[in-house]
């Protein structure tokens, strides 16, 4: 069934007719030529779908367009300012957090909800004491970026770049 | 995917009414399963009624000293919040063991709840399966069994529940708070999720139409020492083989409360109260501990492939509980 509405999308309103049974992921991509997020495995395994929805990061293949009218869509094109790259964007690069790149806009945007995670205080599964306020180690970083796969197996300098990034 | 119609819910009332009146209607809240299972062909349905934007957001304190968390608080939420991290720690570990950071910003309590299993076997339409389709037989029984039950299966479905919030839940008592077509009603977790018997693809108590409000957590303080341990094939982002969530309270060297759920091991989140018996008033040893492991594990009739799981059940409770003795000290 068609549905007609807008979804805002790295700072900017997009109108699009879709059917209802259309995701997220392949409304961007597919109907408003938005290709960052990419498609891996579209099961919400691999994260390469990451985007950021009002700043937190959700996999994009698991959401209907449709449901998603209403929130602020910053995808890993969408991070930099004024031509200017993302500081995780630029750190993923510094790094060499990648090989062939398929990834990375997943990663990024999935490391920039990290950080701002861990800004809050919120504690991970190998944060020893869930009572305590979590730093950002490399085994905080490992667990934290699960959800995001590299088959390339860039990890160590993904995690690299992530320490980089953060204050 | 069939078609579908898109609807989105201004009140729980209104969100019951139209799920109640159309047998192909469901609620959507984060998505993280049904819309994989409507990808997959395992589910249908040709009405999704978004309840995501219903004011069910919220943990908020109970006039008894309990805790209200809202059915559309997200899982990355719920692990966060303070006062979960202070008097349940066990239910932030248990989230936090969950998923992905992503996926936990989306799954909400409700949605967690209701998850249905992750036996591969009733992922793949192809092969034939009770729970997806009654009286097609089950294709784990002589297949592969390696995540599937040790307790409390039947001969029509081997499958496990695959959430961890709910098994630590089942440990703290917690009670489900139910909107139905005729009104609310309370159900107390341990009653929720059901073994299979001859019924497989019911997974809950639940009605169609019924939609879950909230979690009501009682108040207790045995809860502050508590934790929740998971063994699984990686160390991130993976379901349990089998978990454990406990809380103990130890007095002048005895045991003076304990709690202990089971996770992967069973159709539902496994209260331990064969183990939680044998350590009433019993000193707060590792020795108690293997004798209450072993007074709940008795029962277990493992399938070829999983009889390491009862060893590795009762290696993970004895060290979760002698880490609690510990602590207590």
């Amino acid at each position: 069934m068609e549905a007609e509405f807008a979804l805002h999308v790295d700072g900017r309103r997009r109108p699009l007719t879709v059917d209802t049974r259309t995701t997220l992921l392949d409304a961007l991509r597919e109907h408003l030529g938005v290709r960052a997020p990419k498609k891996g495995c579209d099961h919400g395994q691999c994260g390469a779908c990451t985007v950021l929805v009002d700043g937190r990061r959700v996999t994009s293949c698991l959401t209907f367009a449709v449901a998603s009218t209403d929130v602020e869509i910053t995808t890993a094109e969408g991070l930099g300012q004024d031509g200017e790259l993302h500081p995780v964007a630029r750190a993923f690069l510094e790094q060499d957090g990648f090989q062939c790149g398929y990834c990375t806009p997943g990663q990024v945007c999935s490391a920039v909800g990290v950080l701002s995670e861990v800004e809050q205080g919120w504690p991970s599964a190998v944060t020893p004491d869930v009572r305590s306020t979590p730093g950002l180690d490399d085994e905080e970083i490992r667990e934290r970026m699960s959800g995001n796969l590299c088959r390339c197996g860039a990890y160590v300098n993904i995690v690299a770049a992530v320490r980089e990034a953060s204050p | 995917m069939i078609p579908f119609d898109y609807q989105r819910a201004t009140d729980a009332a209104g969100a019951v009414a139209t799920v109640s009146r159309h047998r192909g209607a469901v609620f959507l809240a984060g998505g993280t399963n049904l819309v994989d299972h409507m990808k997959l062909g395992i589910a249908r349905p040709d009405v999704l009624v978004d309840v995501s934007r219903l004011p069910l957001d919220r943990v908020e304190p109970l006039p008894d000293g309990g805790l209200r968390i809202g059915a559309g608080v997200r899982n990355s939420d719920l692990a966060a919040d303070p006062v979960v991290r202070e008097r349940y720690p066990v239910l932030s570990r248990a989230l936090l063991s969950g998923a992905s950071g992503q996926l936990r910003n989306l799954a909400t309590t409700g949605g967690n709840l209701l998850q249905r299993t992750r036996c591969r076997y009733f992922q793949d339409v192809s092969t034939p399966c009770n729970k997806r389709e009654p009286g097609a037989g089950c294709s784990a029984i002589g297949g592969w069994t390696r995540y599937h039950a040790i307790l409390g299966a039947s001969e029509q479905c081997v499958a496990v529940h695959p959430s961890d919030m709910a098994v630590a839940l089942v440990a703290l008592d917690a009670v489900v708070r139910v909107q139905g077509p005729d009104g609310e009603r309370a159900v107390p977790m341990g009653e929720l999720h059901r073994l299979p018997g001859d019924e497989p693809e019911r997974d809950t108590v639940l009605e169609h139409g019924e939609l879950i409000t909230a979690v009501d957590l009682p108040e207790l303080p045995v809860a502050a020492r508590s934790t929740y341990r998971k063994v699984r094939d990686r160390a991130s982002y993976a379901f349990a083989l089998v978990s454990v969530a406990a809380a103990l309270a130890v007095e002048d060297g005895k045991v003076a409360e304990v709690r202990i759920a089971l996770g992967g091991v069973a159709h539902k989140p496994w209260r331990a109260q064969r183990a939680e018996q044998a350590l009433r008033d019993a000193p707060a040893t590792t020795e108690s501990f293997r004798a209450a492991a072993d007074a709940e594990l008795a029962a277990a009739e493992p399938l070829p492939d999983n009889g390491f799981k009862v060893a590795m059940a009762r290696g993970a409770l004895v060290s979760v509980l002698t880490e609690l003795a510990e602590v207590n000290r």
